[in-house]
């Protein structure tokens, strides 16, 4: 790509080096990056089973896609998924951090906070599986203790969903409210000791100082795990695998399925790229809202 | 602000008092709902090694004994083939051999091969990013960036039609490769310490003659160990919990690593009457490496959480 020019101006020209420096790792862009993703869109246009060379249908794909109610359910069981994740996680995150701001900056309490988020997805589904069963489970044990129902958490169609956005906040929560906790630092304390003199609860600080203060960092955090979010795969592949019939069918799990499940690659790339469209526009609409409302700090 | 002094004296006790109860009660409750997340964050780590440790029959009847009931290490036999298949059957597993040494030791190599090579090659960009004079230097740089926007789910399709053409399915480098060479965040993270790194020491070394190449060796990558051990940690991590990438990847033995090991695992289980200490085992077996490196750098970890790379 880039060839050795002449040297401009008296600065030491590196372009020799530079190349040798970048190669590898513009290699690994280039080829499982910016490839891919162009291929990905390409493929979108195309019949696709993996076995005979992609033949282009146009927009065939996206037509089907705007007629597949599955695609439709899928999505809307989607963003019931993020809207429960996130809601929770974030009120969670936020109470936490503010409390270990409060109580306590000692690295043990949040190093054990963030403990969930170093196991993986799977095995956290895996032992919610074993928490949440019906018949075994201490979960239910305790709901029978105290003399309630006992709950088919992962195999009734109402409380799946609800349930697989519940174990994933339990492996994200320590992680999000680190970084709430990290842009507390950011707050002077001075805010705080003048607040306190004023007489103010920490109610009052709460919503007067550190919420307002706080909106920048907040609206980064959101973005961050609102796009996680909707990439959510490995809880539902191990627990529901989508099921009761369609309840817990998010996107990503759709995608998979009609990838490795029917070899229909066109069709799941198309999806794919219904999926990435989704996620630009909410990165852009929540970039956009925290440009508009900055920290009142800076 | 500041209101008059005159009637401090009078007020300031009834004052003092009052905020300081709330104020106790309300750390009271505080502290309650630490204490509470505490307990949600580590119960299930107990569960796991309760189950692991009891022996699967035995857990119909105590299903409610918070001690491992009947404690056994059957269910670690059963996870690293120590059972014989009729002695796994008897005891409530599968029966098919698993041998979970094999998956460790695959999921040993892929976060290893990751982990190393990215972050010396995105140290290598990184590098030339920061401090090397090339043209085009901001342009192929914000070509990078742009990748921080591409959602990683998004390459997954297409990668695997690459790597099958490559001829790489089902082995431990294809598993690997995608995320071997760069993340455009590892570069991203690294520019920013290398930017930060003063020039003089730099350039007091390239008066003495040394070549540029000696100086990323020597005073560069010396210099930021710091932040190469925590990108190189949390990389290990992130590779070490995949799951997504290597189920489309791997389809046998050959480059199964835990992740899909234990989904594996799962799917084999009775479908009436699961083998959960066995699961549980197998859980732990997964978990267990991260969580000792965790304990061992849980203060870097903690701390490199932040927005300092990101923001």
């Amino acid at each position: 790509m880039a060839t050795v020019t002449p040297v401009r101006k008296r600065r030491a020209d590196d372009t020799k080096l530079a190349i040798l420096f970048i190669a590898p790792a513009l290699i690994g862009f280039v080829v499982f990056l910016l490839w891919p993703t162009l291929r990905g869109i390409y493929l979108s246009f195309t019949k696709f089973n993996l076995l005979t060379p992609p033949e282009w249908t146009g927009l065939d794909n996206y037509v089907r896609m705007v007629q597949d109610p599955v695609f439709w359910n899928a999505l809307k069981v989607t963003v019931y998924y993020v809207v429960i994740n996130i809601a929770l996680q974030t009120a969670l995150a936020l109470g936490i951090a503010v409390m270990m701001q409060r109580l306590t900056k000692r690295t043990w309490l949040r190093g054990i906070v963030l403990t969930p988020y170093l196991v993986s997805n799977v095995v956290a589904a895996l032992i919610f599986l074993w928490i949440l069963d019906y018949q075994l489970g201490i979960g239910n044990q305790v709901l029978a203790l105290i003399g309630l129902d006992r709950i088919a958490f992962l195999a009734d169609s109402a409380w799946v969903i609800p349930t697989i956005a519940v174990i994933n906040v339990w492996r994200h929560v320590g992680y999000t409210a680190l970084l709430i906790f990290a842009g507390l630092q950011t707050i002077p304390e001075s805010m705080y000791e003048a607040g306190r003199m004023d007489g103010a609860s920490e109610l009052t600080m709460f919503r007067r100082i550190t919420l307002p203060l706080l909106r920048p960092i907040l609206a980064l955090v959101l973005i961050i795990t609102v796009v996680g979010s909707f990439q959510v795969f490995d809880t539902v592949a191990i627990t529901t695998r989508g099921g009761p019939v369609d309840s817990s069918r998010v996107l990503q799990y759709y995608i998979y399925d009609m990838a490795f499940g029917r070899f229909q690659f066109g069709y799941a790339s198309a999806m794919s790229v219904g999926l990435l469209v989704v996620l630009v526009v909410i990165t852009f609409l929540q970039y956009r809202l925290t440009r508009a409302s900055s920290s009142d700090l800076a | 602000m500041a209101t008059t002094t005159t009637a401090a004296p009078a007020l300031t006790r009834d004052k003092m008092d009052i905020p300081r109860r709330s104020v106790n009660v309300g750390r009271f409750l505080a502290w309650v709902f630490m204490i509470l997340v505490i307990l949600a964050s580590l119960f299930p780590f107990y569960w796991m090694l309760r189950t692991a440790l009891s022996s699967n029959n035995a857990l119909y009847a105590g299903s409610d004994s918070l001690l491992p009931v009947d404690p056994s290490l059957g269910g670690f036999q059963r996870v690293f083939g120590l059972q014989t298949g009729q002695e796994a059957l008897d005891a409530g597993g599968a029966g098919q051999p698993i041998d979970f040494w094999h998956y460790l030791a695959n999921s040993v190599i892929v976060s290893t091969l990751i982990t190393a090579g990215q972050v010396f090659f995105s140290a290598m960009a990184a590098y030339a990013f920061a401090r090397l004079q090339w043209r085009h230097r901001e342009k192929v740089f914000g070509f990078f960036l742009a990748g921080l926007m591409i959602p990683a789910i998004f390459t997954l399709l297409p990668n695997f039609v690459l790597i099958k053409e490559l001829g790489l399915v089902d082995t431990l480098l294809g598993i690997s490769l995608p995320t071997m060479l760069m993340t455009p965040f590892a570069v991203f993270f690294l520019r920013q310490f290398f930017l930060g790194i003063s020039r003089e020491v730099e350039e007091a070394a390239l008066v003495e003659g040394a070549s540029k190449v000696r100086v990323f060796f020597r005073l560069i990558l010396p210099m930021s160990s710091a932040p190469i051990a925590t990108l190189a940690i949390l990389t290990y991590i992130t590779s070490w919990n995949e799951y997504f990438w290597p189920l489309m990847v791997s389809y046998t033995d050959r480059s199964r690593v835990l992740t899909v090991a234990l989904g594996v695992f799962k799917s084999q289980t009775p479908q009436t009457g699961p083998d959960w200490s066995g699961l549980m085992a197998a859980t732990l077996v997964a978990a267990l490496p991260m969580l000792v490196l965790f304990f061992v750098f849980a203060k870097r970890i903690v701390n490199s959480i932040g927005f300092s790379g990101i923001k």
